[in-house]
């Protein structure tokens, strides 16, 4: 750390040191930011929630265009229901791991919806997306083992190779070629796990998947697919992008979340692979954990199975997105992406500053999106993220575009 | 196996263009400290060292080598 810090913290008083003394830069960070006046972008409270677009934050009506809420299942009245009914059934919790006292029937049932959504022998469910990605990775490519990831890895999924034991490669972002050196450079006869992500969540891009599993499964590798910003929606089926570019059955195993377009909270992996039910002994972050309320699954299932019939709500958010994407880049915004690859449309921010400006006078508008900052961005950048919903009407879009062309000119962007 | 002193020129000059600032090298130079890389600026030279050698440096590597002397003896260890 640079000595410019230390005086900065001195004069904050901050004279103690202890094991928070790592975090003094960005505490000193944060207090320059809220200084200014801004409010929290982190801190952000929803008073109610009255439909899967539209809340009520400081009071005030805000269209809701920063949540995962991709096809809207968070008030479907059947995932609801279900929901109601598991609890009077089953009771509020499980108070156990999966392995021991805590498997009820909705907790199979949904594992059941999920070998049916994506055509698969095998399904576990995990606590959160964040639990599935940590107990596959670490507990499939130990030691010895070798992990070749793209750097622009969410967090869950290096976190997984970090608890594992295995040598971790990275590869440049969507790169080909960086993928297909490396596979060649490392042992023939080594274990060999690639891990993919269908939609890289920041930026919102689409990975080149149908090559990258071919080169994969030449050069003797495994494949994992993270598909949790794409169910529901890409492919003929939504199963994702592998499904929409045709490599699905080369995939070995395939990351979801609940937390998406499901509309609730959990994480799963599907597989093909005949030996796939021993990971329920082994992994650790599926035994060790309290499973999911009943509830929440049979919400999940109920969900998940009306997923597969949402072709209509598929092309209604499709048209939200190319809609959003052009709108905003008319208006002269800079977006991740030259064309709308997914539901999230990322738009780039010049800086932390006037990010944080940006995003507290969309919010004045009432519109909330996410303010991404590094590290969980590439290339140092600061996003303001958008994710569309398949309610988002036609009308809240074009209101949308409206109230970035008022926040963008009063912040100076445009 | 190629002389120490060659590699450590060898790695001089892939340092070079990264080396906005024209910091003098020595084994002691460090690469986040003296030479101010980011995340970043690392990915992409340790790009240029694994395709230059035809290696791979692993990230569990690279959490180990912090300054130049030791990334000499690292890429002279990976490429005997």
């Amino acid at each position: 750390m640079s000595a410019n810090w230390s005086m900065r913290c001195l004069n904050l008083r901050i004279d103690m040191t202890d094991l928070f003394s790592k975090f003094d830069p960005l505490i000193e960070q944060r207090r320059a930011l809220l200084e200014t006046g801004l409010t929290d972008p982190f801190n952000l409270v929803m008073e109610k929630v009255l439909s899967p677009t539209v809340a009520i934050c400081n009071g005030r009506e805000t269209i809701l265009l920063g949540t995962y809420n991709y096809m809207g299942m968070t008030f479907d009245e059947d995932v609801i229901a279900a929901g109601k009914q598991a609890f009077d059934d089953f009771g509020a919790g499980t108070t156990g791991s999966r392995v021991l006292n805590g498997t009820f029937h909705p907790h199979r049932d949904v594992e059941a919806a999920l070998r049916e959504f994506y055509d698969m022998d095998h399904a576990m469910v995990f606590s959160t997306g964040y639990q599935a990605n940590l107990g596959i990775i670490s507990t499939i490519a130990g030691k010895g083992d070798y992990i070749i990831l793209d750097i622009d890895s969410h967090a869950s999924i290096y976190d997984g190779c970090k608890m594992g034991d295995a040598e971790i490669v990275a590869f440049r972002h969507n790169d080909i070629e960086a993928l297909e050196k490396r596979l060649k450079r490392l042992p023939a006869g080594a274990g060999k796990l690639v891990v993919l992500e269908g939609v890289y969540s920041m930026l919102g891009d689409v990975a080149p998947l149908k090559e990258m599993v071919r080169i994969s499964k030449e050069n003797g590798a495994m494949v994992l697919v993270d598909e949790a910003h794409s169910m529901g929606f890409i492919g003929a089926n939504g199963r994702g992008v592998a499904e929409e570019q045709g490599c699905i059955d080369d995939v070995d195993f395939i990351i979801g979340t609940f937390s998406k377009s499901v509309g609730t909270v959990g994480g799963f992996c599907v597989s093909n692979h005949p030996k796939f039910e021993i990971l329920r002994l082994v992994c650790r972050p599926y035994v060790f954990t309290a499973a999911l309320p009943p509830s929440v699954m049979a919400s999940s299932a109920t969900s998940v199975r009306k997923l597969m019939h949402g072709g209509n709500k598929r092309a209604h958010l499709w048209e939200n997105s190319k809609t959003l994407h052009k709108g905003l880049r008319d208006l002269g915004f800079q977006l991740g992406t030259d064309e709308p690859q997914s539901a999230i449309i990322a738009v780039i921010m010049p800086d932390l500053e006037r990010g944080a400006m940006m995003w507290e006078a969309l919010l004045h508008e009432g519109l909330y999106v996410n303010l991404a900052r590094p590290p969980a961005t590439p290339a140092g950048m600061t996003l303001l993220r958008c994710s569309l919903c398949a309610e988002h009407t036609s009308e809240q879009v074009q209101d949308i575009l409206g109230r970035f062309e008022r926040a963008g000119k009063a912040v100076g962007i445009i | 196996m190629t002389d120490r002193s060659e590699m450590f020129d060898k790695l001089k000059e892939l340092i070079a263009p990264f080396n906005k600032k024209g910091v003098e090298l020595t084994d002691a130079t460090t690469f986040a400290g003296d030479l101010e890389w980011d995340s970043l600026t690392v990915m992409d030279f340790v790009a240029e060292v694994e395709d230059s050698f035809d290696i791979v440096i692993t990230m569990n590597m690279q959490a180990e080598i912090e300054n130049v002397g030791q990334l000499v003896d690292a890429v002279l260890k990976l490429t005997d």
